[in-house]
């Protein structure tokens, strides 16, 4: 590959996939979830089709217990960039009051899964990009980069279809869908690196800062809004914190830590003894297959 | 640090490939403490009983874990002082060969393991014949289990000899074999003093060590067209990755296979302006004229990749159902989608000695080496000259399957192939470029009963779902083909037998036909079974009795048949003999023409 530099080299596969989802899908969509996976996305997204805009609108499923930062994050981007960017919100689950202190795995299921099924058939989109990747989690590494989905949005991760060399096979039925997954090969590593190399912008919540928090259950949430409430012992400490993903902030650990710049980030990481997922608390909810089966399920 | 290196764990089931994985990111501190954490917990509650088992690591479906097999492949990723590594983990049973192919397509290198006290299994075979089908040119033979046999070195060097013949069969560039124990750790990051007598490397030392650059064999410049960037009418773009190759700003290019000749305006490099960009870049061309160039249409210079229609090729078929020669498929080739059709199996290869074996139809994981031909002249380059112009799929029409994959082997030209020619088309090629099984659905009853009505919408959802058709009835055979016959019993029986006889050559076309004729007489329909195939034909009874036939009177021919102005008339003045044995039966009193139409369709459909 002559000169090219590892990363060079996934971010040209990145782009190659991403055109040959534009080149052959009917309608697709990418899935922002304004963490640094979908900043890289939306990053590779638009030098894929420079200078054509992204052809594509992008699509943040909205639980309603997002940081507040990453909302705003989410509408300056949007607009900075000139892009369409779609809201979901399950109003039915809104209705019901469904949240996460109270509602366990059946909030995941409510307001990720269902919603994300829900905007997906909503707009009739075929194909849905998104920033999972391999080294993530167990099932996650056996996926393949376009992976199919029945009209149920499920996947059968027993028969999947081979997917040689760069031939990516797009063809579906009326009702099926395909998720795309462009940076599949790139570690957690990768994608700081990457983002340092670009300059590109994340949310500030991954720069260690000092924030409220209290300790739960082993882990330590941030207090963003007054939904959360404390329990008998709890009480809120102002600790620099820092965290490695970013979803609703009831279910997110943060780490303590001194990182405040991207070489920081980075040292952390590499010097990390856990990986990433341990500080989504979702994950560990149903043992090492939960992933699988919300995957199977039609979660991302 | 030698860059990246991707390569596969492959061998039969059992011989320890997900093990040896796991043992190596262990041993090398390559894995998170939560991953440890869960390792030993999960093998607390796995097979090997509070033993860590290592393979757990890289098992990460459900149905694997609890079978203890790897189905799919798995990906992982590591990074030594040395060395960055993604290995595909993939699966030793034959049923999931495909899966292990998925992984080879992907990698530069292929550790295959090989169980050290059963030798060279069939399948270890099949995995190396796979690895180098699919473009592997550096090998390792991780000689697993050698506790098992006590590190003796006899067997060792006689196992590797069995290897040195087997590779013999293919062009490779490197080959290296250890002697390891994935259980117990022996030579995978360190070399064991169990094995004084082994003067080579550890498998984890190896691997940071071997160079697998591209030996370059000084290609042109190529690139499969992706897409056309247009945002506007005063730019326009053509989007790919180059294959092989330079450009730069200012170079001639030519497009395939319109071959036009036009000048590079400009390159955009991910995003940025460049006047140069080679080989693995993700790149806009724009020219300084207008080209017919689309998806699929490639861009060259200094290259002469083959136009054709027509190439030979060595495929790996992937599809439970089985290949027929004849069949139509997408063919995926570059960038481009294309029909083909698999037009000649010529032999399919030995699993175990890699010999030709004739055959007419090639089986899930057989390989095979056929005459392919695309409805259209396509760009395409030898496999070994131009991976991503010589690699291409087949996807089934319906399923959508990836059906197989394969390599380019050579183009051949129409007049220096005969086999077009001499190819007697057979009525199960018709039928399999057409997808379908052509069958005559024979609908029989009284005039008025409901025949055409039901026969027309059955047709009508046929051709709605993809199924190629014919309907023969009065209407379009008693005018034309059986214009001289009238409504005599010798005239009548004439009529059925030339139906009979149209209807077998359209079903050896491949079409599905629908007749719809009153064909009163029980020894005509049988004869008209006979002629066009027992296994063909689907008789259908609208048994509606004469009384509502009559009340119906449609066109008013019972009214004047009862006053004696016709003839013969089935039912009135002559006999109607019900089928004994239909395949299926309805009366059409008491329904509607779409519940008469869902009851016989969903039967017909369990009989195509």
């Amino acid at each position: 590959m002559g000169n090219m530099t590892h990363l060079d080299e996934l971010e040209a596969e990145a782009i190659y996939i991403m055109r040959e989802v534009v080149a052959q899908c009917e309608k697709p969509v990418m899935l922002y979830s304004i963490g640094k996976d979908s900043s890289v996305m939306l990053h590779l997204a638009l030098k894929a089709f420079y200078p054509e805009k992204p052809p594509f609108p992008f699509l943040h499923v909205n639980t309603t217990w997002k940081f507040h930062e990453m909302i705003e994050f989410r509408d300056k981007i949007a607009e900075k960039y000139g892009i369409e960017m779609l809201e979901y919100i399950n109003e039915e689950g809104v209705k019901q009051g469904i949240n996460p202190f109270d509602h366990g795995s059946a909030y995941t299921d409510i307001m990720k899964t269902k919603a994300l099924k829900q905007a997906l058939d909503k707009y009739g989109f075929t194909a849905a990009f998104g920033g999972g990747r391999r080294d993530e989690e167990k099932s996650r590494a056996k996926e393949r980069i376009f992976s199919f989905r029945n009209s149920e949005h499920a996947w059968d991760p027993k028969n999947q279809r081979p997917e040689m060399w760069k031939l990516f096979n797009a063809e579906i039925n009326k009702g099926e869908s395909v998720r795309v997954f462009p940076i599949s090969n790139w570690t957690e590593k990768d994608i700081w690196q990457y983002i340092k190399r670009e300059n590109i912008e994340i949310v500030p919540l991954y720069f260690a800062d000092v924030r409220p928090c209290i300790e739960r259950d082993g882990n330590i949430i941030m207090v963003d809004d007054d939904r959360l409430k404390l329990r008998d012992g709890e009480k809120i400490e102002y600790k620099k914190i820092r965290f490695r993903t970013l979803g609703c902030y009831p279910l997110t650990g943060g780490i303590e830590s001194d990182a405040q710049t991207l070489d920081e980030i980075i040292a952390e990481t590499l010097s990390a003894v856990s990986s990433e997922r341990t500080s989504r608390v979702i994950d560990s909810d149903g043992g090492s297959a939960s992933m699988e089966k919300r995957k199977r399920e039609g979660y991302f | 640090m030698n860059g990246l290196l991707k390569f596969i764990t492959c061998g039969s089931v059992d011989d320890g490939k997900s093990t040896l994985i796991g043992h190596m990111l262990y041993d090398a501190k390559l894995i998170f403490t939560d991953q440890e954490e869960s390792l030993v917990l999960d093998s607390k509650v796995g097979s090997r009983g509070g033993e860590i088992d290592y393979s757990l690591l890289l098992d990460g479906l459900m149905a694997e874990r609890e079978q203890g097999i790897t189905i799919d492949v798995a990906y992982r990723y590591f990074t030594t002082d040395k060395r960055s590594f993604i290995v595909a983990d993939t699966p030793g049973h034959e049923e999931y060969t495909r899966n292990m192919a998925v992984g080879a397509s992907f990698a530069e290198l292929a550790v295959i393991l090989v169980d050290a006290s059963q030798g060279m299994l069939t399948q270890t075979r099949r995995h190396t014949r796979i690895c180098s089908l699919m473009g592997i040119k550096h090998f390792v033979f991780a000689v697993n289990k050698m506790d098992l046999i006590d590190f003796d070195e006899k067997r060792f060097k006689k196992i590797k000899k069995t290897i040195k013949i087997l590779l013999a069969e293919f062009d490779y560039e490197s080959a290296e074999v250890i002697p390891v124990s994935a259980t117990d750790g022996d030579n995978i990051t360190s070399l064991s003093d169990r094995t004084p007598w082994y003067k080579g490397k550890s498998l984890l030392s190896y691997l940071e060590t071997v160079d697998v650059q591209k030996s370059d064999n000084e290609n042109g410049f190529t690139m499969p067209v992706q897409r056309v960037c247009r945002p506007d009418h005063t730019f326009r773009g053509f989007q790919g990755q180059i294959e092989t190759g330079e450009i730069s700003v200012g170079d001639e290019v030519v497009t395939l296979p319109s071959n036009e000749k036009a000048k590079v305006k400009s390159i955009i490099d991910a995003g940025k302006n460049v006047d140069f960009s080679e080989k693995g870049h993700a790149v806009t061309l724009q020219l300084d004229k207008e080209v017919d160039v689309s998806r699929g249409c490639v861009l060259v210079k200094d290259a002469k990749p083959e136009i054709s229609s027509l190439f030979t090729a060595k495929i790996l078929w992937m599809d439970d159902t089985k290949l027929v020669a004849g069949k139509n498929y997408m063919l995926k080739i570059g960038t481009k989608s294309i029909p083909a059709v698999v037009m000649k199996i010529k032999y399919k290869i030995g699993v175990n000695d890699g010999s030709e074996l004739t055959a007419n139809e090639i089986f899930k994981n057989e390989i095979a080496v056929c005459d392919i031909s695309t409805s259209e002249k396509i760009v395409f380059d030898k496999f070994e000259t131009n991976q991503a112009l010589g690699s291409f799929i087949l996807i089934d029409r319906i399923s959508h399957m990836t059906s197989a994959c394969g390599v380019v082997e050579h183009a051949l030209r129409r007049s220096d192939n005969l086999t077009w020619h001499d190819m007697d088309i057979s009525r199960d090629q018709r039928a399999a470029q057409k997808n379908q099984t052509p069958k005559t659905i024979w609908f029989t009853g009284l005039s008025g009963s409901g025949k055409s009505t039901i026969a027309n919408e059955i047709e009508k959802r046929l051709f709605t779902e993809g199924y190629h058709t014919m309907t023969l009835d009065g209407d379009n055979v008693r005018l034309g083909l059986n214009k001289n016959l009238g409504f005599t019993e010798s005239d009548r029986i004439e009529n059925i037998r030339r139906v009979a006889e149209v209807s077998k050559l359209m079903n050896d076309a491949g079409l599905i036909v629908i007749t719809s004729f009153v064909s009163p007489y029980r020894r005509d329909r049988v004869r008209a079974k006979e002629i066009i195939g027992y296994d063909n034909y689907i008789e259908v009874y609208v048994s509606t009795p004469l009384s509502e036939c009559e009340k119906r009177d449609v066109k008013g021919l019972y009214k004047k048949a009862r006053s004696g102005k016709i003839p013969n008339f089935t039912g009135i003045s002559s006999p109607y003999e019900p089928p004994k044995k239909a395949h299926i039966v309805v009366d059409t009193s008491n329904l509607t023409i779409e519940e008469a139409a869902d009851k016989v369709y969903d039967k017909i459909k369990t009989l195509l």
